[in-house]
């Protein structure tokens, strides 16, 4: 291919971000411009990206700090309540043999959501920095942090049917503690952040100095 | 003015590329700079995709109706299915936990499916459903918080937290959950979405 590297920014297109469509945009307009075939707003870059995921990042490590300090469950067993934070049950079930569980349990409800809040950090203060350095390594990071999100869900559900399950009153009975409702917030605000980059501003730095 | 119709950007670095032409059999195409994929063509998505939804809304109703855990201790028993659990976490006050597990479980996973058979049914027949377009859009809009994949490793976990302290016997609808999430994985993996959005009527 003999092509010139040409964005669609560089050609004035306006990519529409569910079908695909390329639009021109039309210069000058103040009104927002949608797609003609299926009507999504169309945009340059996502709007204010790098402001909405800074935001989001924040709020979602303010809530990641009660995640962890309060309790995710309050177990009943013969009248004792005990209760449980994220660590704790890791610990109980790396210390009863039941390594397998806690390993997962340590990956989905620890390291994903850190892995994926420094990440997102490193990546919208390189963009900041108009850094140069490894656009492709970057643009994998940003699809591992895309990708991982998902799965820090893990405990929510496993907290739900706990709960569901064992309702037998003071003999045996779980509830969901307030940690629980912080640790799902942290999921939820850390997907969003991940939607709201936009990897395509990782690129933008790098033309500027492409020998076009 | 440039001939867009035969051009695609890339949405992750925002090259443009011209559309591959379609040969007929399956295939991925990346983009030449990032490497992330500008899309995926599927033969035969229509009929493929419609079969795993009637598939998938099967295995949904059954996973939905029974009961995909029985815990038993000391003569008592208690079953849950996913609605139930969810109405026990609302019945304790958290019901912003409830909200977020039944979206993420039950609501968007059905949403998507109905969508699929809203829109590739009549493309079956040769016909074009009303208000394709934004229908569609949401479909894809909803991709990221269908989490049933997630859930399965969350009843596989707390399968095991129980072990230990009770008798735990898994359900029909545990199954169907495992089948239902294959199910969901292979649907959208035959979605070719550019069959969809050649279909739409716009002004050029």
């Amino acid at each position: 291919m003999t092509d010139t590297l040409m964005t669609a920014a560089d050609a004035g297109l306006l990519s529409c971000h569910s079908c695909s469509l390329l639009t021109e945009a039309q210069a000058g307009a103040h009104a927002e411009q949608h797609c003609p075939r299926c009507g999504s707003s169309l945009h340059m870059r996502k709007p204010n990206s790098l402001a909405r995921t800074w935001a989001l990042v924040i709020a979602a490590f303010i809530c990641y700090i009660p995640a962890n300090l309060l309790p995710m469950t309050a177990v009943t067993s013969l009248g004792n309540v005990q209760e449980d934070t994220i660590m704790s049950g890791v610990i109980y079930f790396l210390q009863h043999g039941d390594w397998p569980i806690g390993l997962v349990i340590l990956l989905a409800s620890i390291v994903v959501p850190l892995t994926k809040l420094f990440i997102l950090i490193y990546l919208l203060i390189s963009v900041q920095r108009k850094s140069q350095w490894r656009p492709l390594e970057r643009t994998r990071l940003y699809r591992v942090t895309e990708a991982i999100g998902r799965w820090s869900m893990t405990d929510v559900y496993v907290v739900t049917i706990l709960v569901a399950l064992v309702r037998l009153g003071n003999l045996a009975s779980i509830e969901a503690g307030i940690g629980a409702i912080f640790f799902g917030a942290v999921v939820v605000l850390t997907i969003i952040a991940a939607l709201t980059f936009d990897p395509r501003e990782i690129w933008d730095n790098m033309e500027s100095t492409n020998d076009r | 003015m440039i001939e867009t119709s035969n051009l695609i950007a890339c949405h992750e670095c925002d090259l443009l590329h011209r559309i591959p032409v379609r040969k007929g059999a399956s295939c991925v195409s990346r983009c030449r700079r990032c490497n992330a994929i500008l899309h995926r063509s599927v033969e035969n998505s229509i009929d493929r995709t419609l079969a795993l939804t009637l598939a998938g809304l099967m295995l949904f109703i059954v996973a939905n109706s029974f009961p995909f855990l029985t815990f038993k201790m000391q003569g008592q028993e208690t079953q849950t299915t996913l609605i139930s659990g969810v109405v026990g976490l609302y019945d304790e006050g958290k019901w912003e936990i409830a909200l977020l597990v039944v979206l993420t479980t039950v609501v968007v996973p059905l949403t998507q499916l109905l969508i699929q058979l809203y829109i590739y049914l009549p493309l079956k027949l040769n016909r074009i459903p009303w208000l394709m377009a934004p229908v569609f859009r949401l479909a894809g809009s909803l991709q990221p918080w269908s989490m049933m994949e997630v859930f399965l490793i969350g009843i596989i976990v707390a399968l095991v937290k129980l072990l230990g302290m009770a008798q735990i016997v898994p359900g029909v609808a545990l199954w169907s959950f495992a089948l239902l999430i294959v199910t969901l994985a292979a649907a959208a993996a035959n979605m070719d979405s550019r069959v969809v959005w050649d279909r739409v009527e716009y002004p050029r």
